[in-house]
């Protein structure tokens, strides 16, 4: 996000011939291999496509402002509703993610920079390319997807010239993922300084290197499943038609097993990072350190062994429901141990409640909400009558906005005075929380009890009886997408002309990025950092 | 790791090990296909060979039960077709072989090759709906123009579950030529 770094004052005397600075102009950016440029360029493209699929979002909410159909037509409606879940999945959360580590992780570990900066650099020029891909299929003939995000055939396969080119697409944003992801956990394993083990690394780059390795597991499952359709769709494959013995619920099978740790892939850096904020403003150290990276393992090991709970209405025999239903019910234990720790770690602190610590307390009040709402459709009797209902929206929009984007939020108005040297406005910052966590309920909430009284997701008209509570939603969604405005302003206002930061920024935070100065120097740990300064650094 | 600087041998030992893990998830997603049957012969979902096991038994006809049979035909989008059954729905007794038609009409304007994929809703009721004789069971050509009746035999089994009294038998039929076609 910071558009100015100052080069590392120990080699600026060096002069042109120096190749430690940043090279000026359009080549810093296009030939980045700095973690800190590669960094910024995923934060502020996420941030970017962020606002594109927001503005989805906005569309979608005013064709549902009232019963009948007012905006758009149906077809446009369901390409929204598909285009905004892959924009905002594949291109808002995830890029962000990848854009923290980036900037965070060398500094975290004491490196220099990414283990593999030239592949940094491919794995984010992909994702331009992708989207670009993606998003022209609004202007193709047939209008761009619109089978719903999980592409199920035949549905999916019914698309006219976007469908190539939406998994093409996709091919190309896993191929970005998979790549970023090696390079996290290269640099995890192999960058760390001497003194940081993995068991005294911050928690940041344990819920990270889970996150990666999520990644490179399942991501080439979903390449797969999108081949298939591919090559059923114009090379005469029948993996899901049954007219060549196929079975259209195998693709159900393979996208969530790929699909479920994909709902962790989002939401395990959000534990890193609230893991970070809470003790920092609590100025104590993180309760139960070890049972929290236990906890984050055990999470993604059971996210492969839960998928089919997605699709229980599809039919499987008992012992499969029961499997699958006790399986999902299980997730709730470690989640629960690390609610609890970040409880625990509040407990008697010194509490203060700046912009980060206000965005992770949220988090932790809303994302749990939408555990449980998670638990209730675990459920397969309820489930039944849940399914594709506006319950589901209001219950994986609970984990993923006030859970993952609004950590991803705190991460940023946490480092952002460690990036620029600069701090934000507090005051804004604060405007920025109470309005998104306000309005961010009254946009979901009603939602449950919409899918309660059983109004179907996915689609443009509606029943008169959910007339109310839908406007009160869309009332909600236009006061959230209007106050999202204020996040790139108040960093922009940050980067031109706040106060000062010192190193250490905030007065309980610990970790070895802290112990750079604000902004940190172009490569973050050129020389190991002493055994000193990791002993202040290190988390216990 | 931690104890000493990597060198970048050991960043390029691991990334390769890790593009391998990549391609090994790439490999499994379509090794899920054939696992698929696997579970569903372990499950009996669709268990084939069960259910040519069991055709091969005889049994004696319960006259005391009967069961309505619901007949369904389905097109999907591609191609002009008509395809009907001859019966919407019979009464059957189970044990006893019955037999009805289902009619096709070709009317793409072009020699064509159809093919017809079964289904048998409740699915519990699938393992004991058994056909001894099917158009399903080979692809089917039709001339410009041709129309024709296409007979189904089958038998309920006897040991049926109690619960179940009525059974709908679909078919889709799919224009394989077309789907062929689209090669070109």
């Amino acid at each position: 996000m910071a558009h100015e770094h100052t080069a590392d004052h120990d080699h600026a005397h060096h002069g042109e011939h120096d190749h430690h600075g940043p090279a000026h102009g359009w080549r810093r950016w296009v030939f980045a291999t700095n973690h800190k440029d590669i960094g910024t360029m995923y934060l502020i493209f996420a941030c970017t496509m962020f606002f594109i699929g927001g503005l989805m979002a906005m569309i979608i909410r005013a064709e549902l402002f009232q019963p009948g159909l007012q905006l758009v037509e149906p077809q446009f409606f369901n390409s929204m509703t598909t285009m905004h879940a892959l924009v905002m999945i594949f291109g808002a959360v995830m890029p962000a993610w990848t854009g923290l580590a980036n900037w965070m992780i060398p500094m975290q570990v004491g490196a220099p920079d990414m283990a593999l900066p030239r592949l940094n650099n491919f794995s984010f020029w992909i994702l331009p390319f992708a989207f670009t891909l993606l998003l022209a299929t609004l202007f193709v003939p047939g209008g761009s997807p619109a089978g719903g995000w999980t592409l199920y055939p035949p549905l999916s396969l019914q698309a006219g010239d976007a469908f190539p080119m939406a998994i093409f697409a996709i091919h190309l944003m896993g191929a970005s993922s998979i790549l970023g992801s090696i390079n996290v956990v290269v640099t995890i394993m192999n960058m760390r300084a001497p003194g940081v083990g993995l068991l005294n690394m911050p928690l940041f780059c344990w819920s990270w290197l889970i996150t990666a390795y999520l990644l490179i597991a399942t991501m080439p499952v979903l390449a797969g499943a999108v081949t298939m359709l591919l090559t059923d769709h114009f090379f005469g494959t029948t993996f899901f038609s049954a007219s060549g013995g196929g079975d259209p619920v195998m693709f159900q099978h393979i996208f969530w097993f790929f699909g479920h740790p994909e709902v962790y892939i989002l939401i395990l850096p959000a534990f890193g990072i609230i893991s970070e904020i809470v003790p920092t403003f609590s100025r104590k150290p993180l309760f139960g350190y070890d049972a929290m990276v236990y906890a984050t393992a055990a999470i993604a090991f059971l996210s492969f062994i839960v998928w089919a709970h997605h699709m229980f209405t599809v039919g499987m025999p008992l012992a499969g429901q029961l499997f699958f239903t006790l399986s999902t019910m299980m997730i709730s234990i470690p989640t629960g141990v690390k609610v609890f720790n970040w409880t625990a770690t509040m407990w008697k602190g010194s509490l203060t409640f700046e912009t980060p610590m206000l965005f992770a307390l949220s988090f932790l009040f809303l994302f749990t909400i939408g555990g449980f709402s998670g638990l209730m459709l675990a459920v397969v009797p309820a489930d039944f009558q849940y399914h594709d209902t506006y319950f589901v929206v209001a219950h994986f929009h609970y984990v993923l906005v006030p859970g993952a984007v609004f950590a991803i939020m705190a991460g940023v108005y946490y480092w952002l005075p460690k990036w620029t040297g600069r701090m934000y406005d507090e005051k804004l910052g604060k405007l920025h929380f109470w309005l998104s966590t306000i309005f961010v309920n009254v946009l979901f909430f009603p939602q449950h009890f919409l899918g309660l009284a059983g109004m179907p997701r996915r689609i443009p008209d509606y029943s008169t009886q959910f007339a109310d509570w839908n406007m009160v939603s869309s009332i909600g969604a236009f006061g959230f997408g209007l106050s999202q405005l204020l996040f790139p302003y108040i960093i922009w206002k940050c980067v031109k002309g706040g106060q000062k930061a010192t190193s250490e920024v905030w007065e309980g935070a610990r970790g070895l990025e802290w112990q750079l100065t604000s902004p940190p120097p172009y490569h973050s740990w050129t020389e190991p950092p002493s055994p000193e300064v990791v002993a202040r650094g290190v988390q216990h | 790791m931690s104890d000493a600087p990597a060198k970048p041998d050991d960043n390029k030992r691991l990334t390769l090990k890790l593009l391998g893990f990549a391609l090994g998830s790439f490999a499994f997603g379509f090794a899920l296909v054939p696992l698929y049957d696997v579970l569903c012969d372990l499950t009996g979902f669709g268990n084939q060979k069960l259910l040519a096991e069991q055709r091969l038994t005889t049994e004696t006809p319960d006259d005391s039960r009967s069961i309505t049979i619901d007949f369904i035909a389905e097109l999907p989008s591609v191609g002009n077709w008509t395809f009907r059954p001859m019966v919407g729905s019979m009464k059957v007794h189970p044990g006893r072989l019955y037999e009805t038609e289902f009619l096709a009409h070709n009317l793409t304007g072009s020699v064509q090759i159809a093919q017809a994929v079964p289904n048998i809703a409740p699915g519990r009721a699938a393992g004991y709906f058994r056909k001894t004789e099917c158009f399903c069971f080979t692809p089917q050509k039709f001339g410009v123009d041709e129309q024709r009746p296409m007979p189904v035999r089958f038998v309920v089994d006897p040991a049926i579950p109690r619960s179940v009294d009525r059974i709908t038998l679909s078919y889709t039929f799919y224009d394989e030529s077309t789907r062929v076609g689209s090669l070109n």
